[in-house]
């Protein structure tokens, strides 16, 4: 186990609203720590549209989502934010002095003094498909739904599923890793990027990998551990296919997750807040951006940033509740920094 | 209204909800639905890029042949039926009149 992690504020989402929240922080002199079930900060900004223009931002008559997340990165360097990225805070627990601990899914530790929520719309998730008994080989017992270590896949026989370009790079990639693949695809075509495609036909004609069109995965067959799957034409036609791993790839969705078993207000999958700082119904939790709920929401970047710099007062006061704060405005301090 | 046009969700079976919308505010159907209180995520907000406003065409008249992006988009879900559209690349035009259509199972 790891020495815990100890932080004034401990921002759960690295979204465009949870990056800023760490600069309004910062400006508090409040330490940041940023978690993310993500590999990189940006949320949907880097996972989704990451080339995509965004026009509403004041300041920027246009900016690639891309770069406002690099924007945001370099603003809050000053501040020397943490972050554990690659983790989902699962479960949190309130303290008698107030305070939080929080813990991840692979079992990082965070102790802090408030908590903001930034999660966006929940936690990215893969999309799963309609296999009845797909979770119970779940959690390292034969189905993945990424390849975090192509090594795991070594030597192993292994069904992907998918038509996207996640399945075609991850099948053109793992046939000279495991002894055996199968890439299963619904369709008859591929519309992912056509290079990646044609390697996967290649693969096919020259026997590295085998192909199977307009099917689907449809049971999963094993004691404990996952050992067949059987694939069925959209002809009706099913076979049974010996197997070590499963690995279906449809992409991700957002998920609320955790954050609903919390005991936080919820109303429609977001966390009601008040408007005076954001907080939620639980004293020292806020929730700022797509995540909370409130009359009037509009579920735009820079209301996010509007409720990240009130959010900050309110934990602000919360951490410190006798001290002072007197506004400041960056332009008469100078730079900002910790 | 003039430049209004009725769209149809169908619930269940046999069980259809009329929706209003106009024509002349360059909305998506995407709109249409989450103004009228469905639950569907549109995370992306229209771009075709994450399949959460996914629809399925039941009847009504023939639409635009989907985009590349949109295609694109829907090759990548688990499932899809033969009218299987992402609503937020329907647009709200005289053209769309009557059509009628079923929200798609979360995920898929």
């Amino acid at each position: 186990m790891s020495t815990p992690i100890s932080t004034d504020i401990c921002i759960i989402g690295a979204g465009p609203v949870g990056l800023f929240a760490v600069f309004e922080a910062g400006l508090l002199k409040l330490r940041c720590h940023v978690v993310d079930a993500l590999p990189q900060p940006g949320g949907q900004l880097s996972e989704i549209y990451p080339k995509k223009p965004i026009y509403d931002i004041p300041g920027f008559p246009e900016v690639l989502a891309g770069d406002l997340v690099d924007n945001l990165m370099k603003q809050i360097e000053p501040f020397h934010p943490t972050f554990t990225l690659g983790e989902r805070v699962e479960r949190f627990e309130k303290l008698d002095d107030g305070s939080f601990q929080l813990f991840t899914t692979d079992g990082t530790e965070i102790h802090c003094k408030a908590v903001a929520i930034a999660g966006g719309l929940g936690s990215f998730e893969p999309r799963k498909p309609a296999v009845e008994n797909l979770e119970q080989f779940e959690g390292g017992r034969g189905v993945h739904y990424m390849v975090r270590d192509p090594e795991h896949f070594r030597d192993k026989k292994i069904v992907i599923a998918g038509g996207g370009d996640s399945a075609l790079d991850w099948t053109n990639f793992l046939a000279n890793v495991a002894s055996d693949v199968t890439l299963v695809h619904r369709g008859t075509t591929f519309r992912g990027a056509a290079d990646s495609a044609e390697k996967v036909q290649k693969l096919h004609e020259a026997g590295k990998i085998k192909l199977v069109l307009s099917s689907n995965v449809t049971h999963l067959h094993g004691n404990g551990e996952l050992k067949e799957v059987t694939i069925t034409g959209n002809d009706g036609k099913a076979e049974k296919v010996p197997l070590d791993c499963f690995i279906p790839l449809f992409g991700l969705t957002p998920k609320l997750g955790p954050i609903g078993e919390w005991g936080l207000e919820i109303e429609n999958d977001a966390v009601k807040v008040d408007t005076l700082d954001y907080s939620t119904s639980l004293p020292g939790v806020f929730a700022i951006g797509d995540i909370n709920t409130y009359p009037g929401k509009l579920k735009l970047i820079l209301c996010g940033f509007h409720e990240a710099a009130l959010m900050c007062q309110g934990a602000f006061k919360y951490i410190f509740p006798d001290k002072k704060y007197t506004l400041k405005y960056t332009t008469v301090n100078g730079a900002p920094s910790m | 209204m003039e430049n209004d046009i009725r769209v149809y969700v169908e619930e269940a079976p046999g069980q259809r909800t009329e929706l209003v919308g106009p024509t002349d505010m360059g909305l998506s159907l995407m709109e249409l639905l989450k103004a009228s209180g469905y639950d569907i995520m549109a995370t992306c907000g229209g771009m075709a890029l994450c399949a959460t406003c996914h629809v399925e065409v039941l009847a009504g008249p023939a639409l635009p042949e989907p985009e590349d992006a949109e295609l694109d988009m829907l090759e990548t879900l688990p499932v899809v039926h033969e009218g299987s559209r992402l609503s937020c690349q329907i647009r709200l035009t005289p053209r769309t009149d009557g059509l009628v259509v079923r929200l798609a199972a979360t995920g898929a």
